[in-house]
């Protein structure tokens, strides 16, 4: 009896990955998934941190769909190697700061190093012809192909019979007539066939798999870029940015304002990286202080910002703490900034 | 032997990343707890450990931290 060829698959926790891994082992392939852990992922964080948020069930989507599948999922950190694909991708930017292509060259060309690494036979995608306008189109599919080095062993059984042969189907591992021809952003023929194969609760993110595809989020990376002296970041600049509400008054500080208890209680944790403020006199946010304050006057702006994010936005008076890095405090009384002296191209 | 890892202030799916990486350099038998503050690993420790065959020995919650702890069953 011949062996039983092996596939690994990138599964990203939508329903597409799903249904791609699902058509394979209906044809008798051994099936385990990678997921990418870029730091721009939805999955996670903000959905972990903000408290109104809690009575929803908390799951990571990857997991919950390896599960489905009953395949072993691999969870590979590329934080550090992810960051030359954000800031130099080879082929742009698409309609924010989402590099589609080069991101998904990169994670195929990682796949594929996998696959070599364990003896496996090829990479499944669930990528669809025209699903999306830069790295899912006719002219770019076969650009991951070959600059990820997979070629012949990349495989996308939703839309494989309007494709090239595969090895997989050249080697008779699969039937060519068992793959799928969906192409275009309808995603009726994907929610009949997961009915069919009786899928219900599976995720379907708007948008794309990451934050880099999210617009405010964007501006705020490019925001962050512009006022630092390089374009690096860590993990947690690019957390940050899904947290609270930024308020650049000055180009060489902003303000993160928690927007809520969750909030607060995370950028609290923050509090030996950063100096931060919160009222006394009054229930209101945690706030850091990213940059630095450059005289009084930048102080007392701040503060009366943040006063107007407290229950005594009304008040005349806001008494407020700043901490320092190494929890020296100090005590500060402002009258709150009112609304429509909050500028508007301060808000991130 | 009984390890701990510390995976306070880390957000899913880190926590996960780091268990999964750490139970790889363990052996059958050996018990690991992992400290968390974010509530998903609730829901995905124990996913991955079934997917993987690790058993869930306890999993408690007190002041705002998770401790589960996790039997290791790797194979030789
Ligand atoms: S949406 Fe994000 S993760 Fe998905 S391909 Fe584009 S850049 Fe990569």
């Amino acid at each position: 009896m011949s062996k039983q060829p092996k596939a690994v698959a990138l599964i990203s926790g939508g329903l597409d990955s799903l249904l791609a891994v699902k058509v394979i082992q209906e044809q008798g392939v051994y099936v385990e998934g990678i997921n990418f852990f870029t730091g721009f992922c939805v999955e996670g964080h903000t959905h972990a941190v903000r408290k109104k948020q809690q009575n929803k069930p908390k799951r990571n989507n990857a997991l919950w769909v390896a599960e489905q599948l009953g395949i072993k999922l691999h969870i590979i950190d590329i934080v550090e190697e992810y960051k030359d694909i954000v800031l130099n991708p080879k082929h742009g930017y698409g309609a924010n700061m989402n590099p589609c292509l080069d991101c998904k060259g990169f994670m195929v060309k990682k796949a594929t190093e996998w696959i070599e690494a364990h003896h496996f036979d090829f990479v499944i995608t669930g990528e669809v012809v025209g699903q999306r306008p830069m790295s899912q189109r006719h002219d770019t599919m076969p650009v991951i192909a070959a600059e990820s080095g997979c070629g012949e062993r990349l495989v996308r059984p939703l839309c494989g019979q309007l494709l090239p042969p595969t090895l997989a189907e050249k080697e008779g591992w699969i039937q060519r007539d068992k793959l799928l021809s969906f192409s275009g952003r309808n995603r009726t023929p994907q929610i009949r066939l997961a009915k069919r194969y009786g899928f219900v609760d599976y995720a379907q993110p708007a948008g794309g798999c990451c934050f880099l595809t999210d617009q405010n989020y964007s501006k705020k990376l490019l925001d962050l870029w512009q006022h630092r002296p390089t374009r690096n970041y860590t993990l947690d600049d690019i957390i940050l940015l899904k947290m609270g509400r930024h308020i650049r008054p000055k180009p060489y500080f902003k303000l993160i304002i928690g927007r809520e208890e969750g909030e607060n209680n995370f950028l609290r944790g923050y509090r030996k990286e950063f100096t931060h403020i919160y009222a006394t006199s009054h229930t209101g946010p945690l706030v850091l202080l990213d940059g630095k304050w450059l005289n009084d006057e930048d102080r007392t702006l701040s503060l009366r910002i943040i006063a107007r994010y407290t229950q005594g936005k009304n008040a005349d008076t806001v008494s407020l703490d700043v901490v320092d890095k190494n929890g020296n405090s100090q005590t500060f009384t402002v009258s709150p900034l009112q609304a429509n002296n909050i500028l508007h191209d301060w808000y991130l | 032997m009984k390890h701990q890892l510390n995976a306070r202030r880390l957000l899913c799916p880190l926590p996960v990343i780091r268990t999964q990486d750490k139970i790889a350099t363990l052996k059958t038998g050996d018990l690991l707890e992992v400290i968390c503050t974010d509530p998903g690993v609730k829901s995905d420790i124990p996913v991955w450990c079934r997917m993987n065959g690790h058993q869930i020995q306890n999993i408690q919650e007190q002041d705002g931290e998770i401790s589960i702890t996790i039997s290791v069953q790797n194979s030789p």
